[in-house]
């Protein structure tokens, strides 16, 4: 250790300083990816920046800042600062808690920053005793020890506290490693299992099911097999009264090999976990063919096919020929369509019929019954992220860490009693390693309890 | 009487609070920061009533949410805090100065959030990306943080202010600044209000990350808005390091404390106006 303390290097990450230079310059780094758009195609910064600042950026990664070498290099450096600088700390810290209490000298005392002295009368083991309970009473569990011709009492209180800095430290390491644990680049680089860790989407129509997924990846991305299928049963969105959307929700099923194993509803704010695979609901898209759901009123028979707008469909099965000439959309959404309808004898039947809504058609053949839906694909992100739990213990670290290392401290007490000429003297003393206000305060506090018995 | 009125009201008491904290610095009559204390007492209680009424208002609407979903309501919400935070300090540390340089903050945030053309201040529904429990907890957690560290930038401005004026050559006993509590008491205050500040900052950055891990499978996706409160984080952790291990006190803290605000001010505002990203929500 001590040839390791004398090594420069050694002592350069252990020093304050490099963190402090390294935080200023996370800080600043980081604005550079704010400012200039990120994860764009390289044409976009020729175009934007001119071709020489596009190399210069394409040189640094400045495309993807944060996932550049010398971001993730600053980073790195910055665990190596944390890891060495409460290596050669810590050993310091058990020593303070595992110091004994009782190993000062009265003459230390007289020191202390903190103190006072009392003359009180009545034989020493009678002080002694008085001492002892009011420190007791206030839950000062105090150690004794004869020092000369004297009593010395010491007590302390939250010496753990001195761990909570590096609990804070700590939990950003293990912030660190659960954010490697669950990045897809370490995942198919250094484990070569693409599917340990992966971001990725899908996106689904109504009806039909997948088995895999494709990987978001700025190097193309690749398909990755789920081990089980997911099928979208339906897609449905809601408006508010002001058009703005009130919720988006795909209702899923997962197959495994083929049979149904669980449906459930997947919205924004309430993913699906399955097998440690997490699908959100993060977009969808109106499909170009519409579902038609054909009848005839007496139930002889019966069809759903899928439709694309202007082209015309027959059903021989009915005896009828129908199709979309036009529609009314909002935005991306049908509201209404207007339907050609023969069944070849006389004039077709041409009129709007409201999505999803079911319309009955007057024939000379007979009634038939019609329902245009309007079908939808379910876009789902899909993650895979076995680091979160340890991230997220680590964000408990740190808040847990940061509540200690501020807001509790470690404070000792020691009295020394003497005895002297009718009575005993007796020499208070304390320290507290943060809030030395707020302890001042307490340890006089203390002591004027003392005094209140005594009158 | 409906909850804008209320607002109206407690942005006028704030106002005014403003005028006699400064007639206190100006003037030095103590009846006048009194003055300024109760009136910052009364627009607080009226503005608490205020956001709850706005909140039962949203239910009536059939939106019921939190107050705490558009640049609105955060304004509002981030003058709550604010005051808040002052007042118990006030309280807690009997120095009404400090009014003087925190009251005009809460002031100019209500009046912007009532006057401005870019800020609508009507009650919209959620829409499904804010419909989670984690909005209060996350909206909650950053806007103490928030109101912690402007308190902490005012507590700086008055540092320095005092400072330059002990540092001239003949400081004159009717000096504005003599009101002004010791600089090492103000030096203390503003470490404890940016040790707070961190805190709840921390507290309100890890809940936006659970809550983006919630909706969207990613707990830190480095937009603006997330990328701005981590710069934020690292500049206050290095003004406590700085200060724990370097001994930096007074002078450079204060510097380091009205830095940080304007950070957490870019943070809050220029991220929304400025630059684009998954906060949008906030620009309206």
């Amino acid at each position: 250790m001590t040839t390791l303390k004398k090594n420069p290097l050694f002592a350069l990450f252990a020093s304050v300083q490099l963190a402090l230079f390294l935080l200023f310059l996370l800080a600043s780094t980081s604005i550079i990816g704010t400012i200039i758009p990120q994860n764009k195609p390289i044409a976009f910064y020729v175009e934007q920046y001119g071709f020489k600042t596009a190399r210069f950026f394409q040189l640094l990664d400045i495309a993807d800042m944060y996932n550049s070498w010398w971001f993730l290099g600053l980073l790195t450096l910055f665990a190596i600062n944390l890891i060495i600088c409460s290596i050669e700390r810590i050993p310091q810290v058990i020593r303070l808690v595992r110091r004994d209490i009782l190993a000062v000298t009265p003459e230390q005392l007289i020191k202390f920053p903190l103190r006072d002295e009392r003359h009180l009368a009545g034989e020493m083991p009678v002080v002694a005793d008085r001492v002892a309970t009011l420190l007791e009473k206030h839950g000062w569990r105090a150690q004794e020890a004869t020092v000369g011709s004297g009593r010395m009492y010491g007590a302390e209180k939250g010496k753990w506290s001195r761990f909570g800095l590096y609990m804070v430290h700590c939990s950003i390491l293990v912030i660190l490693a659960g954010a490697l644990l669950g990045s897809s680049t370490v995942a198919s680089k250094l484990f070569h299992d693409p599917l340990f860790a992966f971001k990725g989407s899908v996106t689904l129509p109504e009806g039909e099911q997948t088995d895999h997924i494709y990987a978001h990846d700025h190097r193309g991305g690749g398909r990755l097999d789920l081990g089980f299928a997911l099928r979208c049963d339906d897609f449905s969105i809601e408006f508010y009264s002001n058009g703005m959307p009130k919720s988006y929700r795909s209702k899923v099923t997962v197959l495994e090999s083929g049979a149904p194993v669980l449906t459930t509803v997947i919205e924004v704010n309430k993913p699906l976990t399955y097998k440690g695979i997490t699908f959100y609901q993060s977009s969808y898209q109106p499909d170009r063919n519409y579902q038609a759901i054909l009848k005839k009123k007496d139930g002889s028979a019966e069809t759903t096919a899928r439709i694309p707008v202007a082209q015309q469909i027959d059903w021989p099965g009915g005896g009828v020929s129908y199709g979309i000439i036009n529609r009314e959309r909002q935005g991306e959404l049908t509201r209404r369509l207007k339907i050609w309808f023969s069944d070849g004898q006389g004039e077709p039947s041409i009129f709007w019929v409201h999505a999803d809504q079911e319309a009955a058609i007057e024939r000379t053949s007979g009634t038939y019954l019609l329902t245009i839906k309007q079908r939808y694909a379910t876009g789902l992100q899909v993650t895979k992220d076995p680091g979160s739990d340890l991230v997220y213990g680590g964000c408990l670290l740190m808040l847990v860490g940061l509540y200690i290392a501020f807001f509790l401290s470690h404070r000792r007490i020691f009295v020394f009693i003497q005895p002297e000429a009718r009575g005993c003297h007796l020499l208070f003393a304390g320290d507290a390693n943060k809030n030395k206000v707020g302890f001042e305060k307490y340890f006089s506090q203390l002591i004027s309890k003392l005094d209140r018995e005594t009158e | 009487m409906d909850s804008s009125q209320l607002f109206g009201i407690s942005m006028i008491a704030y106002i005014l609070a403003t005028a006699f904290y400064l007639g206190l610095f100006l003037f030095k009559i103590e009846r006048f920061g009194l003055i300024g204390t109760l009136l910052t007492l009364a627009g607080t209680c009226t503005l608490t009533v205020a956001i709850g009424l706005r909140w039962h208002e949203s239910y009536q609407m059939g939106v019921g949410h939190a107050p705490l979903t558009n640049m609105y309501e955060s304004l509002i919400f981030f003058a709550w805090c604010t005051t808040c935070f002052y007042l118990a300090l006030e309280y807690r540390f009997k120095a009404r100065i400090m009014g003087t340089f925190v009251m005009p903050c809460v002031a100019v945030a209500m009046a912007y959030a009532s006057f401005s053309d870019r800020i609508d201040s009507r009650i919209n529904p959620l829409v499904p990306a804010l419909q989670s429990n984690w909005l209060i907890a996350h909206v909650v957690t950053c806007f103490i943080g928030y109101a912690a560290f402007a308190v902490a930038g005012a507590l700086g401005l008055m540092y320095l202010l005092k400072q330059s004026e002990a540092n001239k050559p003949q400081p004159g006993s009717r000096s504005l600044t003599n009101a002004l509590p010791p600089l090492q008491v103000i030096d203390d205050l503003t470490y404890k209000a940016i040790v707070f500040g961190f805190m709840w900052l921390t507290a309100g950055i890890i809940t936006g990350a659970v809550w983006a891990n919630e909706a969207w499978g990613t707990y830190w996706s480095w937009d603006p808005k997330e990328t701005w409160s981590i710069i934020t984080w690292f500049l206050y952790a290095l003004t406590l390091h700085s200060r724990f291990t370097r001994g930096w006190r007074g002078r450079r803290i204060a510097w380091l404390a009205l830095l940080g605000t304007i950070v957490v001010f870019f943070t809050y505002f220029g991220v929304n106006f400025l630059l684009s990203g998954l906060h949008s929500y906030g620009s309206a």
